[in-house]
């Protein structure tokens, strides 16, 4: 029997309607009249002086203007930062030196996109090839060509955190293991483009935006890269999003439209096709180099672990390199190790700029940690799983402190494995591995144990950059209720798929004893809205989840103020039940809705005298724990939940042709109190398939001449309905201390563990071969060769 | 990602076509477009006229034509997959084309498009290639008709005169005990191949092998036969142990390279591992059919 | 210009939306004489005198869903909704020819369409159960609502 009413059952999410329809609004339905389009003149060299001339492009039919870098700086401020680094400043288009083969150096708009394209060809850049570096480790080296001339070398962050008595703990082990892996640089590459359309009014001086964008802060960037007072940029919310899984920041598209509709007093919109999405647009990902040692004992208990995070961010950096800051609120993983040296290494090199992706750095951070406790237990001749059930946090741990500073709030670990294992067993699986083994085929057992930090937070900004003295981090919701009796709720950013109106609808109806789906939910702009920060860090749960829960609080609360004054009894004898307010004592005494709505609207003479009239709440919520910078030595509170997953994958591999076929997949999830199982269920399914596509196909690979050469989806490989097999999903709830109805976040949940377990069953096939893979994506034909190549020497 | 300007033509005829072909350089054919359009998307291919002769029905038939199976150049693909004479007389067609794009590829596409435009990872050239299959194709001067192993003469380029038209491909059917094979291997299933391979076999009353074809395809540019393997194995009982050694002495022939999807070494490996796989199942079910 | 460019930008038809533009994804999936196909690999002077259905050609009426677009809200076969017209569609055209398919028919027909968002399952749990109402009902599903504006 569940606790709530409608919370964790298994409603439908009530924004599924206008999508099975058609009737979604994405960025490239909102059209103007007189709207204009922008096609991209892009650099084909990976670094290069540029020249451009626009003469013959102005001059071709239909063209309203050529825009160069120049121009455009001239007229706007540089994109944010992140980091604390001025000589590196970041804007839409190339201004005087191109860093990326397919950065942007010149923007043409025409009346049609087709003319914009033929009037790009026309655009004549001279380009003057400069020395250019695609290597991170070549990148460090002091002796590399600096991406940024003025900023000195490639570094852009180097920092080293030590947390607790690393050497000490090092040298009280008897065993010591060291382990290079690489993430590739992958994205979560939604199938909607990054599109955004902006349209200035010059009679109220408004700038009316409507995007494809999931990015905190959105509207504020806009308007200090364009010099505008916030109060001067509308950005519709909206729109909606065809995923985004973290990467749809927008903001040079946005800043690139919003100048030209001002210039130009036309709309102006900008939908990237998928080659200016590919190579220069916010569709790539971490490219990451890690180095971890770990110190342990003869169980396999590991006491202490060193990582190195080197990060290749590409030709510039915006929000992506705090990708290694969010890492640290869980960089023990969920394991016990009493203390951790961590060094983030971000570096420039001349590639695509690298954005933020689902997770923000966790699930390459767990790839190797995980890969880690595998070779920790190999090399002890240990079970795999035993090991970490040594090593994981007990739940009479809770709550746990790990060295970098961060609480977790709860958990059960040891009962999650428990519970897929009595789904299947342990023993179960090993056999069926080894019966694909005595087939002829290699297999393996891949298992996973990864957290997913959630709620949000940006106390990796402080972290990383002393001079942003950021801690709060809100989200708010708004409820009216009208003279009709009917309620609308509002939510203050746009989604891509979460199901976020269904989430208002269920916390609000929860609290108020009502059908959630009578509740409208509605998004108005930024102007009209109160604060929030996005969709990101899997937060909307616990955040928009907790405004709207304590919104309708206030609501429910004003009302028994409403009818315990009108019934003439103290509050704490007015009882509150589905829309209506009795007196505990005689309960036919009562006030319904209707009845306390009337009041509130109309009968001033009837209300409280301290009591507003009308029914209209609202509440701006901070983080829970949050509010606090980091100390000194860089201890901080990340993220105030932690989400659970335990992965188990058979899999097997075509000895010759490398092909890997998924056999089997588990997964137990723990995020708490579940809102809604559907919304869930999709969110792990997706993210497993994510970290499919991450282990197994998808790379943004570069030549060595810095070309792109995965620029279209033929190469660019991602799991279809082939690729991705069923999945047993077992679920645990550890509910969260700190949030309103105990819920976690799921927003990440499959991606932060898959490609994980997939790298551990690929590296169980091949122990017995003696090989181990360390990196991804892991091909198919470069494992055959490796397989081969093993085969050949033996 | 929007094609440079062009004129469109829709020819009533083939003479017409061919005719508007020979007056304009850049003009080009285009059928089901499924890899013409993407071409012209990316400003790869810049036609300056399009002459669609997707709607002459003249070019789009299945039919027994003596000893063989003719297909108009225009027949859709889902067409040739569904057609029983297809699945009835040119089994390896049949069986490969499920496995040509996707279902909505192959709703458009046309055997002439995916063979004009000789990728050499197109399953339909390495069923030609195999079969023997005679191409016959028409500009404004003649007819003329081309083998399949003449037709493609590197990626994405073949015999066919610029100004010419495809307008029928004929396979020969084989009499007897038939078997056949396919495999191919891709990053998933639909892709582009990696490799590729497909054999056709015919038994005699007696179990030996009478004819033999084995074609690889998509690992190096134009679809190749493993000729060796076939005269090793023609006239003899096959075994698993010489199909492995026929395929395996005459894999090392063929000149794979490399990509950024996989080595030449991997090419030749999965090649022949392919052929042989394909091999054997083209023995297995000679074994256990019913003549043709 | 494509069909797709077509339907969405001159007949306000944008239900069927641009992914890659290139044949890969599925996105712009519509069906023309019923059958699925990719309305960014033709040209809309190519599409002259068929019968094309879109998405919006799917619904009974204003406000109600056909029974597969019901299953797809049943079972949660979406989240962003970018790829699903075209996923309908494409299990549409499936349901036409095959009203009782195998999970492994339902994975084939959608394997042409990518979806980043759900991993798939719920998509071909929706397929399934549409398939399964559909036969209880005995009504065919091609009887559903086609053609253009």
């Amino acid at each position: 029997m569940s606790r709530f009413r409608f919370v964790s059952s298994d409603r439908r999410v009530r924004e599924d309607r206008r999508f099975v329809v058609g009737k979604g609004r994405f960025a490239a339905d909102v059209m103007p009249s007189g709207t204009h389009h922008v096609a991209l003149v892009t650099s084909p060299h990976p670094a290069a002086r540029i020249v451009v001339d626009k003469r013959a492009a102005l001059a071709m039919p239909g063209v309203a203007y050529v825009l160069d870098g120049r121009e455009l700086a001239a007229a706007t401020q540089p994109l944010a930062a992140g980091l604390d680094t001025p000589q590196v400043p970041r804007r839409p288009l190339a201004v005087d030196v191109a860093r990326y083969a397919g950065e942007w150096v010149a923007a043409v708009v025409a009346d049609t996109r087709a003319r914009a394209e033929d009037a790009a060809e026309h655009v004549q850049v001279i380009y003057d090839p400069l020395p250019f570096v695609l290597d991170a480790e070549e990148a460090l080296a002091p002796t590399s060509p600096p991406v940024h001339a003025e900023h000195g070398s490639n570094v852009l962050l180097d920092r080293t955190f030590v947390w607790g008595d690393v050497e000490g703990d090092f040298a009280a082990s008897p065993h010591r293991l060291a382990l290079r892996v690489k993430w590739g640089r992958s994205s979560t590459v939604p199938i909607e483009t990054f599109g955004v359309v902006a349209s200035w009014d010059p009679w109220r001086e408004l700038l009316d935006v409507w995007a494809s964008i999931q990015m905190p802060k959105f509207p504020d960037q806009l308007a200090a890269a364009l010099r505008l007072p916030g109060s001067s940029v509308r950005v519709h919310n909206d729109v909606d999003v065809g995923g985004s899984y973290g990467v749809k920041r927008g903001i040079k598209h946005a800043v690139l439209v919003g100048y030209l509709s001002r210039r130009l007093g036309l709309p102006v919109r900008l939908i990237e096709d998928r080659l200016e999405n590919m190579q220069g647009g916010d569709a790539h990902g971490p490219e990451r180099l890690f180095d971890v040692e770990v110190a342990f004992d003869d169980a396999g208990v590991i006491r202490s672990l060193k990582m190195q995070a080197l990060d290749n961010v590409g030709a510039y950096a915006g929000r992506s390199p705090f990708q290694l800051g969010k890492p640290v609120g869980a960089i023990v993983g969920p394991y016990r190790i009493a203390s951790v040296q961590y060094r983030a290494i971000a570096v420039t090199t001349n590639k695509t700029v690298q954005e933020a992706v689902r997770a923000f750095g966790q699930s390459p951070t767990n790839y190797a940690i995980e890969r880690t406790i595998d070779e920790v237990a190999n090399r002890l001749g240990l079970d795999r799983l035993e090991v970490r059930r040594r090593n994981l946090i007990r739940r009479d741990e809770f709550p746990y402190t790990i060295p970098s500073g961060t609480t977790y709030d709860s958990g059960d670990y040891h009962a999650v494995i428990d519970k897929v294992l009595a789904r299947t067993g342990y023993g179960e699986l090993i056999e069926a591995r080894d019966r694909l083994r005595a087939d002829g085929r290699l297999a393996g057992l891949g298992i996973a144990a990864c957290l997913e930090p959630s709620g949000g937070n940006s106390a990796f900004e402080p972290l990383l950059n002393p001079k942003n003295t950021t801690t709060t981090w809100m989200d708010s919701c708004r409820i009216s209720v009208d003279l009709s009796g009917a309620i609308t709720a509002t939510m203050h950013t746009s989604s891509s798929g979460q199901g976020h109106e269904t989430l208002v609808g269920t916390a609000i109806g929860e609290v108020l004893e009502v059908d959630p789906d009578r509740i409208r939910v509605v998004r108005p702009d930024s102007l009209e809205s109160l604060p929030s920060n996005s969709p990101v860090g899997s937060r909307m749960a616990i955040m928009l989840g907790g405004a709207a829960f304590h919104a309708a609080h206030k609501l429910k609360a004003k009302l028994i103020a409403i009818a315990a004054h009108d019934l003439g009894i103290p509050p704490d004898r007015a009882i509150y039940r589905e829309g209506g307010v009795c007196d505990a004592a005689t309960p036919e005494r009562r006030l319904g809705w209707p009845d306390l709505v009337t009041i509130a609207h109309r009968q001033f003479h009837r209300l409280p005298p301290d009591v507003e009239p009308g029914l209209s709440v609202s509440h701006v919520m901070q983080v829970p724990t949050g509010g606090t910078l980091p100390t000194a030595d860089g201890r901080v509170q990340m993220y105030p939940c932690f989400s659970f997953e335990f992965h188990l994958v058979l899999l097997a591999i075509d000895p010759e042709l490398g092909r890997t076929e998924i056999a089997r997949y588990l997964v137990g999830h723990d995020c708490g109190t579940v809102i809604n199982p559907k919304i869930v269920r999709g969110m792990t399914m997706g993210g497993i398939a994510h970290g499919i596509g991450a282990a197994l196909y998808e790379e943004f690979a570069h030549d060595e001449h810095g070309q792109l050469v995965t620029q279209t989806f033929m190469d660019y490989v991602m799991p279809s309905s082939h690729e991705v097999p069923p999945v047993e999903i077992v679920h645990h709830a550890t509910p969260s201390p700190h949030t309103v109805f105990g819920q976690k976040g799921s927003g990440e949940s499959g991606y932060l563990g898959a490609p994980a377990a997939i790298a551990s069953a690929v590296n169980d096939a091949l122990r017995p071969l003696g090989i181990s893979v360390n990196r991804t994506p892991i091909k198919m034909a470069w494992l055959s060769d490796l397989i081969a190549e093993v085969k050949a020497r033996s | 990602m929007k094609p440079a300007p062009f004129e469109y033509s829709r020819p009533a005829d083939v003479a017409e076509a061919c005719a508007t072909l020979a007056a304009d350089d850049g003009a080009r054919v285009i059928a089901g477009g499924q890899t013409l359009v993407p071409l012209m998307a990316m400003r790869v291919a810049r036609p300056t006229r399009l002459v669609d002769i997707g709607r002459i029905a003249d070019l789009a038939f299945v039919r027994q034509d003596d000893s063989a199976v003719a297909i108009g150049a225009v027949t859709r693909q889902c067409v040739i997959e569904r057609h029983p004479l297809v699945a009835a007389r040119l089994r390896l067609l049949a069986k490969v084309l499920p496995w040509v794009g996707h279902a909505a590829t192959r709703a458009r596409g046309t055997i002439g498009g995916s063979l004009a435009n000789a990728d050499p990872a197109a399953e339909l050239s390495l069923v030609a290639v195999t079969l023997d299959a005679t191409l016959s194709f028409r500009d404004a001067a003649q007819a003329a008709e081309i083998a399949a192993a003449d037709f493609f003469t590197g990626a994405m380029t073949t015999a066919l005169p610029a100004t010419a038209c495809l307008t029928a491909v004929r396979f020969p059917v084989w009499g007897g005990r038939i078997g056949t094979g396919f495999h191919e291997v891709n990053a998933r299933r639909s892709d582009f191949a990696f490799a590729a391979a497909a054999a056709q076999l015919a038994l005699d009353p007696d179990g030996t092998c009478r004819r033999l074809a084995i074609g690889v395809g998509a690992v190096t540019e134009i679809p190749v036969r493993l000729r060796r393997a076939e005269q090793a194995l023609i006239g003899t009982h096959p075994s698993a142990a010489s199909m492995r050694a026929a395929v395996h002495d005459s894999i090392g022939e063929v000149e794979t390279a490399s990509d950024l999807h996989a080595s030449a070494a991997y090419r030749t490996r999965a090649a022949g591992a392919l052929a042989l796989r394909a091999l054997i199942d083209a023995h297995e079910e000679a074994i256990t059919c019913a003549p043709n | 210009m494509t069909l797709l460019d077509c339907l969405r930008d001159n007949l306000g038809l944008t239900g069927a939306h641009a992914g890659c533009e290139h044949g890969v994804c599925g996105a712009c999936t519509i069906l023309i004489d019923g059958v699925a196909v990719r309305a960014c690999l033709m040209f809309a002077v190519q599409a002259d005198g068929v019968a094309i259905t879109t998405i919006e050609g799917l619904s009974p009426g204003p406000g109600e869903l056909s029974v597969l677009q019901d299953a797809f809200c049943e079972t949660h076969g979406l989240q962003c909704g970018y790829c699903t017209p075209a996923m309908i569609l494409a299990a549409h055209a499936l349901l036409a020819a095959n009203p009782a398919p195998t999970r492994d028919d339902i994975v084939e027909a959608i394997s042409g369409n990518i979806c980043r968002c759900t991993g798939y399952a719920q998509i071909v749990e929706a397929i399934a159960l549409a398939a399964e109402r559909m036969r209880g009902a005995n009504v065919p599903p091609e009887t559903a609502r086609g053609g253009s504006p």
